[in-house]
């Protein structure tokens, strides 16, 4: 592990510099994580009483609940869809954005804002968009494409709702990366290939977009985060999980059996999968970024 | 970069960005103009394009009717308690584990970066027991080591000690939770292990006490990442939603983000789009200008965050 050749020799100061950040990580993440994991194998009556302990049965009962596993296909499909919509978006907007010399700064100050704007906003933005009485775009939908639009009825069309509110926040933080990744790269190379008379789109597919994988990996990783358990918000604020479950993703899931239906075991068996998939996520994360070390050094 | 000139290309780049940017704005604009108008206008189907002239009515009902002015100071205390907190805990820590030799260090590396990436999100019932409860964990030991039985026998009848300390519907417990990240502490850590061994070298041989060197020196040095770290950490604490609905029970305490959801039209009242839309850009507008204003400081900062 990596520390300074020069470093101080001073003995009680380094445990005193690092003593807030160990306690709070001990009482806010250690603790819960134990307790939410001891919790998982326990089953607790509703008075909450008298606990049992379990081993997996949690776990098996919510493997073969047909509820949780429409959650889990719902979520997929709702984070592959936010994942594809607004990567392909920022991904376009930065590499036509590094094409204009002038106005790069103007341009991202433009297209940087919904970054800023809390999900749950965002879903309200979008609602309001959608709406099916007073929503522009679902007015244009029905008036000129002839779609039958509501998302407060149909499942297909709240789906759709959620997803557009995700990716469009998503798109400045994916293009802000892109954008930064675009211009890191060695102007030489493309000039290269432009002599040696590759057009504009096999250079894009050739050169920049290998250079740009790394980036391609994290902005996927961090779309992924971030449609797993920040659009907590937009969910709550929007659909509440509605119409029928359509939009129940996992991390509302945990909530509601936990917090509305009080059924702990559940939840928490929730939380330690989720807790076990984002681990995943971040070792896979790690293995790669060490790669790209090796490979750019 | 244009390599070459392709007049058709380029007239594509340019097409593509400004249609990108009309379509990226357009919830925004749309949500200004509908800010501006009046009830029988805003639900009027298609919704008039053209300012009306209701702003200034439709903010102030958003305010009052939201309670907006308590929610946006709860808001702001949350924000910049997570904020200051985040950024004074990790640059402490980052120095403790990059500038020292002690017995637990590597333990205590791993025990902050284990942390990394979760998020509040994926253990929210036990953190709220915990926040409920403070000292849950030493009432736990109590009652394992049968405490409860000796002092009983000790002082000759039947007592049950519980102790309680409870963070909800304060804003300690609104923040607190919230600090224990180690995304700040792995960033700085980064950046100490970029600034030259020399610089530490001279001011030992100058006598310099740890602190010093940590104030004079280090703290200097690192202004541009903290600046980038508050821009960032400013709006993910602005734009907390889970937590603080879980935390808050007393609508006083509450933030605005998560108030905002009362100013939604149900369907049985009246369609306040326009009240509604008003209240949005009322409680988006923060964390916008801090994004806006900062913009060179937190791109920065963001894309550091990757390394």
């Amino acid at each position: 592990m990596l520390k300074k050749r020069s470093y101080f020799h001073t003995r009680s100061l380094p445990y005193l510099l690092i003593l807030p950040q160990i306690l709070i990580t001990l009482t806010f993440f250690y603790w819960p994580a134990i307790q939410g994991i001891v919790a998982s194998f326990q089953i607790s009556d509703p008075f909450g009483f008298r606990t049992t302990f379990v081993w997996f049965d949690n776990f098996v009962a919510l493997f073969t609940d047909p509820l949780y596993l429409k959650s889990i296909v719902t979520t997929l499909f709702f984070s592959g869809s936010v994942a594809i919509v607004s990567i392909a978006c920022g991904l376009f907007l930065a590499s036509m954005a590094n094409r204009v010399l002038k106005f790069t700064t103007m341009t991202r100050t433009l297209l940087i804002w919904p970054y800023a704007i809390a999900p749950a906003i965002s879903g309200i933005l979008w609602l309001f968009l959608l709406h099916p009485s007073y929503g522009v775009v679902a007015i244009g939908l029905e008036n000129w494409l002839d779609i039958d639009w509501n998302p407060l009825l149909k499942s297909s069309n709240a789906m759709l709702m959620i997803v557009m509110a995700s990716a469009w926040k998503n798109i400045s933080y994916n293009f802000v990366f892109f954008l930064a990744g675009l211009q890191a790269i060695p102007k030489s190379l493309i000039e290269a290939a432009a002599i040696d008379g590759a057009s504009p789109f096999r250079r894009f597919w050739t050169i920049t977009f290998p250079l740009l994988s790394p980036t391609f990996f994290f902005v996927t990783v961090m779309t992924i985060i971030f449609s797993f358990f920040e659009s907590f918000g937009i969910i709550h604020a929007v659909t509440q999980g509605g119409p029928g479950g359509s939009t129940n993703i996992l991390v509302y899931k945990v909530y509601q059996d936990g917090f509305i239906g009080l059924n702990l075991g559940s939840s928490s068996a929730q939380s330690v999968v989720l807790m076990g998939l984002i681990i995943l996520i971040t070792v896979l994360q790690f293995k790669y970024v060490e790669r790209k070390v090796q490979y750019t050094g | 970069m244009m390599v070459e000139k392709t007049p058709v290309l380029d007239t594509f780049t340019y097409v593509s960005l400004v249609v990108g940017i009309v379509v990226v704005g357009f919830p925004i604009l749309y949500a200004v103009i509908a800010a501006t108008l009046s009830i029988e206008e805003v639900s009027r189907v298609p919704m008039s394009m053209i300012p009306g002239d209701q702003l200034f009515n439709n903010l102030s009902e958003a305010w009052n009717r939201g309670d907006l002015g308590t929610q946006l100071f709860n808001s702001f205390v949350m924000a910049s308690g997570i904020t200051i907190g985040k950024i004074v805990v990790s640059l402490f820590g980052a120095f403790s584990i990059v500038y020292f030799d002690y017995r637990l260090r590597s333990v205590a590396f791993a025990a902050v970066f284990c942390t990394l990436m979760l998020p509040v999100e994926v253990r929210i019932l036990p953190t709220y027991e915990m926040a409920a409860n403070l000292f849950g964990p030493l009432q736990s030991v109590w009652s394992a080591l049968g405490l409860d039985g000796i002092v009983s026998w000790f002082v000759g009848h039947d007592i049950e000690v519980s102790l309680e300390f409870s963070l909800l519907d304060s804003y300690a417990g609104l923040i607190l939770p919230l600090t224990a990240s180690a995304t700040c502490t792995f960033l700085f850590r980064q950046f100490f292990l970029t600034i030259p061994e020399e610089l530490c070298e001279a001011a030992k041989m100058d006598g310099a006490s740890p602190m010093t060197f940590f104030w004079k020196i280090l703290f200097p040095l690192s202004k541009t990442n903290i600046a980038a770290l508050v821009v960032i950490e400013f709006v993910y604490g602005w734009n907390q939603y889970l937590w603080p609905l879980l935390i808050t029970t007393n609508p006083k305490m509450t933030t605005a983000v998560i108030g905002l959801h009362h100013l939604l039209p149900s369907p049985e009242d009246p369609p306040d789009w326009h009240i509604a839309m008003a209240g949005a850009l009322i409680v988006m507008l923060p964390p916008v200008l801090v994004v806006l204003f900062m913009q060179r400081w937190f791109v920065k900062g963001l894309v550091e965050r990757e390394k």
